[in-house]
């Protein structure tokens, strides 16, 4: 599976974590393509044209499925959203079963969020089609990965020897785990930043530093991502309240100052304003976090086309 | 089922390495059966008997598993104990003893009746019942475990339930020194496991999958330790999987302690990381841990605190294994594959002699189901007997399983050794290939 610059030869994105440098510098790399074609003024390119792109989405989202939505769209593809609420499992139709519905209505690409953790895995082990994994549970949410580093490439030109801190649940974040082996495949530093409770056990062997304190790492980053605290998946308390999170952690104008001056804030929202960030913060001069949600479409778009060039290379060769 | 003429009531297997660890025995020569029990050749009479060829093969005692997963009542999906108990046979076991993980909970008198009756008619190897320690598995009210006593249980357990209450577990130990049987417990403490679906450690992070502590399983056994040192009652504690349990029950054992425990060959052989595929197969409780663990599972083996193999059968049927990861229920159909396993993990590494592996699918399981002085092949004892062809080499394969769970990761595997015949009361019950 590995690739040769530039060419991308998978048939699906599931993660962060599988991906060589060059194959993620390769979705950057396509991104970009898009995104200055697009700031030149095309607003609709045919790469999609005659493909219908799924959007299986078994966990609620508006904002990353408005994304991929508006992403095939701009492609010219088909695009048909299935939202499935939990309730379909007690119908006594597995997920797999629903994928397998979908794909035998004539579906090329399948955009799949699940609440669990390796649901677009197992799935794309069943089905024919491309399989974009738009966040499963607690695992991975690639293409957000991608945007945040996106986003930092294009205001800092190279990742290599950034300081990125990522503060807050990383235990629960899927985009902290995307994040993670992004950034050190293109050789960040990495810093996780929360309370103890809230980092994944053996995370040093992630390849990232991890710290408690957000004031003591404040004045050595380059990038800060506030992660969401992820109150509807944590089970029980892993801090004695909001109030004293805000208190540790929330992105605040006092911290501001101490921070580099060109500090890039970063936040993969919905945001909580006042929690893990206020709102001077997250309005303020560094705040890249609109940035993100524009990047996000590049992005998406550019996993959508090379999936799809790669089946396409993948037929023409079996012929 | 009834002597007849497919049944011959004389048998004679020949040549075989007999393997007897009761009598510290390990010869080769012939095995007489007659009218259902071992008996000395001069014993026979002028029966015609039937020849069995052994030579090559190796004759156990017959297998024992001391907890034994068999869905009905209530399971019927997953499990039967007529397939149940010929998936044992075909796994050379002679006696299993099942778990009281059904619905209804085996917590009566005719609840534990309904299962031997049920054995009895399937007419596969025998079986004797776990009773559930306490009212609906639940941990809070002691079971009648005298009635379940006159309905045949031999020993009690709330199967995969940890007996979270210390108080409640303490009179349940208590209470079973008037019948000197054992309690059979999962140490696990809930509150750390919540939600867990595989050992907490660095693949738990990568996957974003709940983790469960080794933690949460050593704290239970130091309980259960003490407990039971506190009582002077028996307790067996269920696939240990951590290194500290192990020397924890290592010391305990050396103090006179009335505690036991056994393995699983799937913890002998699996780790965590098998977990990166998400393939629902690995997902048993307790969780595959790290090759760490498995060393000081061996270390267990080999010096004897560890007395007992179990198979860990579940099966569960292929539309609940074929969900989300977390949603999928935990369970290795293991009755089928428990011999090459063993085979792989222990005797070609060269860390257990044929004897000693034999002993723990014996005599370990018998002793806590009262049955050890029937694990021999000495004449005068009841012909319950397994032949292993220990050389052959094959893949596994989960469409010849009997079982109707066909939930494991073991399929394709190659694997050398296989259980050749089954013989129960003195009646050949299986036979491999036929």
């Amino acid at each position: 599976m590995s690739a040769s610059p530039g060419v991308w030869t998978r048939k699906h994105l599931l993660g962060l974590q599988e991906l060589t440098a060059t194959e993620i510098e390769t979705i950057l790399d396509e991104a970009g393509r898009y995104k200055s074609r697009w700031n030149a003024g095309e607003t609709k390119f045919d790469d999609l044209k005659g493909i219908a792109v799924a959007n299986l989405f078994f966990e609620p989202s508006t904002r990353t499925k408005t994304s991929f939505s508006l992403a095939a769209k701009r492609l010219s593809a088909d695009t048909v959203d299935f939202t499935a609420s939990s309730s379909s499992l007690t119908k006594g139709e597995t997920f797999i079963d629903t994928a397998l519905n979908i794909q035998a209505m004539g579906v090329h690409q399948m955009v799949v969020r699940h609440s669990s953790s390796g649901a677009p895995e197992q799935l794309a082990r069943e089905v024919d089609c491309n399989v974009i994994n738009a966040g499963d549970g607690t695992h991975e949410h690639p293409t957000q990965g991608l945007l945040d580093i996106f986003t930092i490439r294009s205001h800092r030109q190279s990742l290599k020897g950034l300081t990125v801190a990522l503060v807050g649940d990383i235990k629960h974040s899927r985009v902290a785990r995307s994040n993670i082996w992004g950034l050190t495949k293109l050789g960040a530093r990495v810093i996780v930043c929360g309370p103890p409770t809230l980092i994944p056990s053996e995370v040093k062997e992630f390849g990232v530093e991890v710290a408690h304190s957000l004031d003591q790492i404040l004045g050595e980053c380059d990038c800060i991502n506030l992660l969401r605290v992820q109150f509807e998946r944590q089970r029980g308390a892993y801090f004695p309240s909001v109030r004293e999170y805000a208190h540790l952690y929330g992105m605040n104008g006092q911290r501001m100052k101490r921070a580099k001056s060109d500090v890039l804030i970063l936040a993969p929202g919905p945001i909580n304003r006042g929690v893990e960030i206020t709102p001077d913060v997250a309005d303020g001069q560094n705040s890249v976090i609109l940035d993100q949600v524009t990047n996000g479409l590049f992005i998406r778009m550019a996993c959508l086309s090379l999936l799809r060039r790669a089946t396409e290379n993948e037929r023409r060769k079996s012929r | 089922m009834s002597l007849s003429s497919s049944h011959p009531s004389t048998i004679v297997i020949r040549g075989g390495r007999l393997i007897d660890p009761l009598l510290g025995t390990d010869t080769v020569g012939d095995i007489w059966i007659h009218n259902g029990h071992i008996v000395a050749e001069k014993d026979v009479g002028n029966s015609q008997p039937l020849v069995i060829d052994a030579h090559g093969l190796i004759v156990s005692p017959g297998f024992v598993d001391c907890r034994v997963s068999l869905g009905e009542p209530g399971f019927e999906e997953d499990e039967t104990i007529a397939t149940g108990t010929a998936a044992a046979l075909a796994g050379g076991f002679t006696l299993i003893a099942s778990l009281p993980d059904t619905n209804p909970v085996v917590e009566t008198r005719a609840d534990a009746e309904f299962v031997l009756q049920q054995a009895q008619r399937a007419g596969n190897c025998r079986v004797v019942a776990l009773g559930a320690v306490t009212k609906g598995r639940e941990g809070e009210e002691l079971a009648e475990m005298g009635e379940l006593i006159s309905g045949g249980a031999v020993a009690f357990t709330d199967a995969k339930q940890p007996i979270t209450n210390a108080e409640v577990m303490r009179r349940a130990l208590e209470y079973t020194r008037m019948w000197d049987s054992v309690i059979l417990h999962l140490p696990q403490v809930s509150a750390l496991v919540q939600g867990g679906v595989m050992h907490e450690g660095y693949y738990s992070s990568v996957l974003g999958l709940r983790g469960m502590p080794s933690a949460a399983e050593e704290i239970m056994v130091r309980r259960d330790i003490a407990l039971a040192e506190l009582t002077g009652g028996r307790i067996h504690l269920m696939a240990v999987t951590s290194r500290r349990s192990v020397e924890e029950i290592r010391d305990a054992k050396s103090r006179g302690v009335r505690v036991t425990a056994d393995v699983t060959p799937h913890h002998l052989l699996l780790t965590d990381k098998e977990l990166v595929s998400y393939d629902a197969n690995y997902k048993v409780d307790p969780p595959l841990r790290t090759p760490a663990h498995i060393e000081a599972l061996i270390e267990g083996l080999v010096d004897g605190t560890i007395e007992t193999i179990c198979s860990d059968h579940t099966p569960i049927a292929s539309e609940k294994k074929a969900r989300e990861f977390d949603q999928v229920p935990f369970g290795i159909s293991g009755l089928e594959t428990l011999l090459p396993l063993c085979i792989e993990a222990l005797i070609t590494p060269g860390h257990l002699t044929w004897p000693q592996l034999i002993s723990k699918l014996t005599i370990g399981p018998g002793r806590l189901l009262g049955r050890e002085k029937t694990k021999t092949l000495a004449p005068g004892t009841v012909a319950d007997i397994t032949l292993i062809d220990p050389a052959v080499s094959y893949c596994m394969d989960t469409t010849r399983f009997r079982s109707l769970g066909r939930n494991t990761p073991f399929h394709g595997r190659p694997v050398t050794g296989r259980v050749h015949t089954t013989i129960v009361d003195g009646e050949v019950r299986y036979t491999f290939g036929k």
